[in-house]
């Protein structure tokens, strides 16, 4: 499955007729790495395991077995079975589904936001600009975990706010690099001469900066995958992310820690898979970010 | 000089002010009541009534903003809700924990990560420096809570060779020190990576600059160059993440706090989230988010004292 290589492969080259063989050569590139291959192997696995949980496992993930509950693992519950009894590896396998779910969702909405905000303060007047810099700086300076904990106490534990908190806290980071791309392409040769021919703003900003900005934007968010990841199974562990019985890595881990006495199998399970993901995202995001701009290397 | 320092300090005030503001709004725009969140669904009318008295949440909310800045300008962040202890008191009790903590991890994680990417970059391309480079993105990629929970279960839970809980009996070192290790190494092994790898990369750069090949034309020995002209340069950027790294600290500590069931700023903030205490987890946020701006503010003062280039930026 190369999905996630190609989909943030092709908004780089552009609809150009060589952008076919330009992908592959991008792809077989990524490939000689040992290192981008182990983690390609450890996403693709992540997907199969969330996409087609029903078919791997024949439990539910929320279905209660007492007489069962602690257990160590064994053929009939491959990581054992939680204080309710329920089996783990089924838990596992569903808790990647939330965990995929809250970074596509919180990603693409911190991407878009921080996009159309970073244009409009790169190419926008000096006291947009001034404005938006200092409101995102002031974003940047509550600790994510910290604001993820001072809102939630307001709101009540929800995935939504999990979401949420990603997004706020993300889209300054995204915007400032838009922001400083917007800027450095504002008087490139291109954009003088779109403007002399009169075009509109918004269309210079789709047309022109949009293209030539998303790029890196796209290698960036890849590498924020595990970030995204780890804030929301870091918030379910404390309770403040997916309400019970939904199964989270980060619930798996809390109740582990809370059994942790009594049993260790809690804590391998919710964590193994925690580790194999971020481990996996970072090694296919630097190859990613290696192969299609090394210049990216010196700012992350 | 003087001149980027004062820039750099108002822009620091009025982040935090835009901060400070930003915390205001939530609590007053968020759906969810405070009255309700502090009291519960059974306060009687009565009680509701003297606790927005008492909290001053019965004025107009332009008069509560003025009062909030005043009250925290003057050092009053308000009171706890159950003891009615003075918030600021709270939390100068939690804050030292926190930051033995920070320092310790800091520590450990500058020097191991700071020898491990200075002989990285010695010997560029090795054997060592490629196991040290996913060695590095390893322990980058790792969430620190997991560390926590993985050396509690082997060294606290399974093998018993470290302490599980607490920070240790006050006024005895040792056994405050012994209590340090395990939350102490979960929160700063994502930083030796971090640190390795910037050491690397700027020796790198380094290296090929005209005045370590004088330095090597002049004869002197190849440990001389690498570390007293090289290593010292070298080392600036990562003073800068270093005054970053504290401020991300101070909330990353939560997580190995709470495992560890230590004292500190960041436990304090997950308990008063669970018994809803509001005005200690705002007081608490506040500061923590002040001493991040302070360490960032920090960071740059010296960047720029030791970089002219960065004093033109602002």
């Amino acid at each position: 499955m190369s999905a996630p290589a190609s989909e943030s492969a092709t908004p780089l080259e552009g609809a150009t007729p060589a952008a076919h063989s330009e992908r592959y050569a991008t792809l077989r590139r990524m490939l000689r790495e040992p290192l981008s291959i182990l983690g390609l192997i450890l996403v693709i696995l992540l997907f199969i395991g969330a996409l087609f949980a029903e078919y791997i496992t024949p439990y539910s993930p929320t279905a209660i077995d007492v007489k069962a509950r602690l257990a160590a693992p064994s053929f009939e519950h491959l990581l054992g079975t939680d204080q309710l009894g329920r089996d783990t590896f089924t838990r596992v396998l569903y808790g990647g589904r939330v965990a995929l779910q809250v970074a596509a969702w919180s990603i693409s909405l911190a991407l878009s936001a921080g996009l159309i905000l970073g244009m409009l303060a790169g190419y926008g007047p000096r006291w947009l600009d001034n404005a938006l810099l200092l409101l995102f700086d002031s974003v940047r300076s509550f600790p994510t975990i910290m604001f993820a904990l001072a809102i939630i106490t307001l709101t009540g534990p929800s995935l939504n706010m999990v979401i949420l908190v990603i997004v706020v806290t993300s889209i300054p980071v995204y915007a400032r690099i838009v922001r400083t791309q917007t800027m450095s392409l504002k008087e490139q040769e291109f954009v003088l001469a779109a403007r002399a021919l009169g075009t509109g703003w918004f269309r210079i900003l789709r047309v022109h900066f949009l293209p030539n900005v998303i790029g890196p934007l796209f290698i960036l968010a890849s590498m924020d995958i595990p970030v995204v990841v780890t804030i929301e199974a870091g918030l379910s562990f404390l309770g403040l992310g997916v309400r019970p019985p939904t199964p989270s890595w980060g619930s798996i881990l809390g109740d582990g820690y809370a059994y942790i006495r009594a049993t260790p199998w809690l804590v391998v399970a919710g964590g193994v898979p925690l580790i194999l993901t971020t481990l996996g995202f970072t090694f296919m995001g630097e190859a990613l970010r290696d192969v299609l701009d090394p210049r990216l290397r010196r700012t992350v | 000089m003087l001149n980027y320092t004062l820039r750099r300090f108002g822009l620091s005030i009025v982040i935090v002010a835009v901060a400070m503001s930003i915390l205001f709004l939530m609590i007053h725009l968020v759906p969810g009541d405070p009255v309700t969140i502090a009291l519960g669904p059974r306060a009687t009318p009565e009680m509701r009534e003297a606790y927005r008295a008492r909290m001053g949440l019965d004025k107009p909310i332009h008069v509560q903003y003025v009062v909030f800045f005043a009250n925290a300008l003057r050092g009053d962040l308000g009171e706890d809700v159950f003891s009615q202890r003075a918030v600021t008191r709270i939390i100068s009790e939690q804050l030292p924990h926190t930051a033995a903590l920070v320092a310790a991890a800091i520590g450990w994680s500058a020097l191991l990560g700071t020898v491990l990417g200075c002989f990285s970059a010695v010997h560029r391309n090795s054997f060592f420096d490629k196991f040290t480079g996913v060695i590095t993105v390893g322990a980058i990629a790792v969430p620190s809570f997991v560390v926590s929970l993985y050396s509690l279960l082997i060294f606290a839970v399974m093998l018993k060779v470290l302490p599980a809980i607490g920070a240790g009996e006050p006024g005895d070192p040792l056994d405050q020190a012994e209590h340090l290790i395990l939350p102490s190494f979960a929160l700063g092994l994502g930083w030796v990576g971090y640190i390795a790898r910037l050491v690397r990369a700027s020796m790198l750069e380094v290296m090929g600059e005209n005045y370590i090949r004088s330095a090597r034309s002049y004869g002197l020995l190849e440990r001389t160059v690498i570390y007293s002209y090289a290593l010292k340069v070298a080392i600036l950027p990562t003073v800068t993440l270093l005054g970053v790294g504290i401020g991300n600290l101070l909330s990353g500590a939560l997580f190995a706090e709470i495992v560890f069931a230590r004292p500190g700023i960041g436990k304090l903030i997950y308990d008063m989230v669970i018994t809803r205490n509001y005005p200690v987890v705002q007081g608490a946020v506040l500061v923590t988010t002040a001493l991040f701006v302070l360490c960032a503010m920090i960071a740059d003062l010296v960047n720029a004292s030791l970089d002219p280039r960065v004093r033109a930026s602002l």
